[in-house]
């Protein structure tokens, strides 16, 4: 959402680089050759330690993007519970008003990590930027950075960073 | 041989899912369901905390509509410390939470869905998204842009930052709205007024090319919940809890909210983390409900401002009664962000905004309370039990896009069952059924109290576990 606040400057946005993966996008399986990837949010289940290792193999400069990638964060803010079991547990057999059925559908529903990790413990990072979220003036300047970096180390890439 | 489609993830919604879609031996579709793969524990990882962190904490429940969880929180803290806030502190919340809507539904309308509707259901995928609409229509889409932005800067101006702003409090709010925010927000005011009549007149094109699009869309009839108020006027902020049915007759009112247990029950199925709010007296899953905009739109009898209005008679003559197909989400949405800028405006107005008591000072006094509001997506419910120390024992939340979730499977099921037919899937089709998803404007990292992405790939897979047929969208 963050990202979105660029407003206006997603258009200058777009004459610099091709969007091919995002929540906002139809692109369902992540792209080979990506040059620069974005990441947000915490490596909380086997969905996404699975993305995250594609993410890693098809790009060249990953930035761990808002505190949730860096940090983990308020999304790991259940590991001093010890086990996703016990969370499951308490929110859909001992709340109030509960049937007593853990969600467990293996082939849909992604199992939980015991321990939810921020990006650089599943994969090497490149670059961070902080921030709840980080605010869209930052995201622009990280944004033309590494699109500028991107660009340095492959000559191929024949557009200018505004 | 049966068969199941997997769309994994859903794009263009908050928050992560997956949607199976099940054909039978001769390629009919006999049932689709909406998995929620995101999951956080927010009503536990909370418990033991100070009840003044949760403001900013249960924020994070989102980043499209934060403010609905910091509102909804500070009236829990309001009852539990027992005050009745300054007027102008509620004035001023209510104009925050007005800008939310504002941007929200922008977002919903422009970004998320406008795709779909202004390039077509079955445009090109690579392009099918925001920056396709900024390439083949680039003055509606900065006209969105602007819209949503002019939403943010509202909640800016009188909060710090646009998202996760750090300013309604248990007790009032921290800062008054300045004389320079009030100017700037008014000499925007014309250009969004002219953003959301564009976005009219795109919508009410597009019902009139597709006007099957209504039946199928979510068309069925289910109850509708959502706050009312004593003027029977378009309610977004305080008062009680009303249902309607399909017809639009009441069937309940003037429910407080701290008595939503006895109309709304939570069950739980094991293929989605999404629970399913019901309606308690008629049960599980009979119960079904909507929230959000088509609800509110249901429940109240006028907006209560002149430019709403004309634009709510104007829709209800296109369907009598009650409004149930989903579709109708996208303009019951419209209709809610023009009554957000005529009330904007009106609140400009007000003196009181600018005036800088805007606390009430008191201690823990109850112990257990319940805040709701309405956030963008629909009723919001928090429920607090603190300690004499004022730390969170135990804590319960019913969110928006929660109590949409037998809804939105019985629309998925329906599109598909229109839509998607033998053993030839095709893009256009898998996106119809996203669409039906899109129309409620779903917003799953609150719903689940939890984080995560949506990844999704399509396989046919036979009952031997074979994959027939894979369709990945790249």
């Amino acid at each position: 959402m963050s990202f979105l606040d660029l407003d206006e400057w997603l258009f200058d946005l777009a004459e610099i680089a091709d969007i091919v993966y995002s929540p906002v996008a139809d692109i369902k399986e992540y792209p080979e050759g990506v040059d620069v990837a974005f990441v947000e949010g915490a490596v909380a289940n086997v969905d996404h330690l699975k993305l995250i290792r594609s993410v890693r193999r098809n790009t060249r400069i990953v930035v761990s993007f808002g505190d949730c990638a860096v940090t983990g964060n308020v999304t790991a803010m259940r590991n001093p519970f010890g086990n996703a079991k016990t969370i499951l547990e308490y929110v859909y057999r001992e709340a109030p008003g509960e049937q007593g059925t853990l969600p467990c559908d293996p082939e849909i529903v992604p199992a939980l990590l015991d321990r939810v990790c921020p990006v650089h413990e599943a994969i090497t990072v490149d670059s961070y930027l902080f921030g709840c979220p980080p605010n869209a003036a930052a995201i622009r300047e990280k944004l033309i950075e590494t699109i500028e970096k991107a660009r340095t180390t492959d000559p191929s890439l024949t557009v200018s960073v505004k | 041989m049966s068969n199941r489609i997997v769309i994994d993830p859903v794009t263009r919604i908050e928050g992560h899912a997956k949607i199976t879609i099940y054909l039978d031996d001769t390629g009919q579709v006999t049932d689709a369901r909406f998995h929620v793969t995101e999951f956080r524990g927010f009503e536990k990882f909370c418990e033991g905390r100070p009840l003044w962190e949760m403001p900013a904490l249960t924020s994070r429940i989102c980043g499209i509509c934060p403010v609905s969880h910091l509102l909804a929180s500070s009236k829990t803290g309001d009852a539990i410390l027992s005050v009745k806030i300054p007027a102008a502190a509620e004035k001023l919340r209510r104009l925050m939470n007005l800008g939310q809507i504002v941007q929200s539904h922008a977002l919903s309308f422009f970004h998320l869905s406008g795709p779909d509707l202004i390039l077509g259901m079955e445009s090109e995928p690579g392009d099918r998204n925001v920056f396709g609409l900024m390439k083949a229509n680039p003055a509606t889409a900065l006209g969105g842009i602007r819209l949503r932005q002019f939403g943010q800067e509202i909640i800016e101006l009188l909060g710090g930052k646009k998202i996760h702003p750090a300013w309604s409090v248990p007790g009032g709010v921290r800062g008054p709205l300045t004389e320079e925010a009030r100017d700037h927000i008014r000499e925007r005011l014309p250009e969004a007024y002219a953003a959301v009549e564009n976005a009219f007149e795109i919508l009410k094109g597009y019902i009139h090319q597709h006007p099957g699009e209504l039946h199928v869309f979510g068309n069925f009839p289910t109850l509708y919940l959502g706050l009312a108020n004593e003027e029977d006027t378009w309610e977004h902020y305080d008062g009680f809890l009303r249902v309607v049915d399909s017809g639009g007759n009441v069937i309940a009112d003037r429910i407080a909210p701290e008595e939503y247990r006895t109309i709304i029950g939570e069950a739980v199925e094991d293929w989605t983390y999404l629970k399913f709010p019901h309606y308690l007296p008629l049960g599980y899953p009979d119960g079904i409900y909507r929230v959000g905009p088509l609800a509110r739109i249901n429940l109240c009898r006028t907006m209560g401002t002149p430019r709403a209005d004309e634009a709510l008679v104007e829709y209800r003559a296109q369907t009598h009664g009650a409004h149930n197909s989903s579709f109708l989400y996208h303009y019951a949405r419209l209709i809610e962000i023009l009554t957000a800028l005529e009330r904007i405006e009106i609140l400009l107005a007000d003196p009181d905004l600018l005036t800088t008591r805007l606390r009430s000072q008191a201690g823990i006094n109850q112990l257990e309370a319940v805040g709701v509001s309405e956030a963008p997506r629909g009723t919001l419910f928090h429920h607090y039990h603190v300690d004499e120390d004022g730390l969170i024992v135990k804590m319960n939340l019913i969110i928006a896009t929660g109590q949409n979730n037998l809804a939105m499977n019985r629309t998925v099921a329906q599109i598909a069952r229109h839509y998607v037919q033998g053993d030839h899937i095709s893009q256009g089709m898998l996106n119809r059924v996203e669409a039906g998803i899109r129309a409620y404007d779903p917003c799953l990292s609150c719903s689940t109290h939890a984080a995560g992405h949506m990844p999704m790939v399509v396989e046919l897979v036979n009952h031997c576990g074979e994959v027939v047929d894979v369709l990945t969208r790249d």
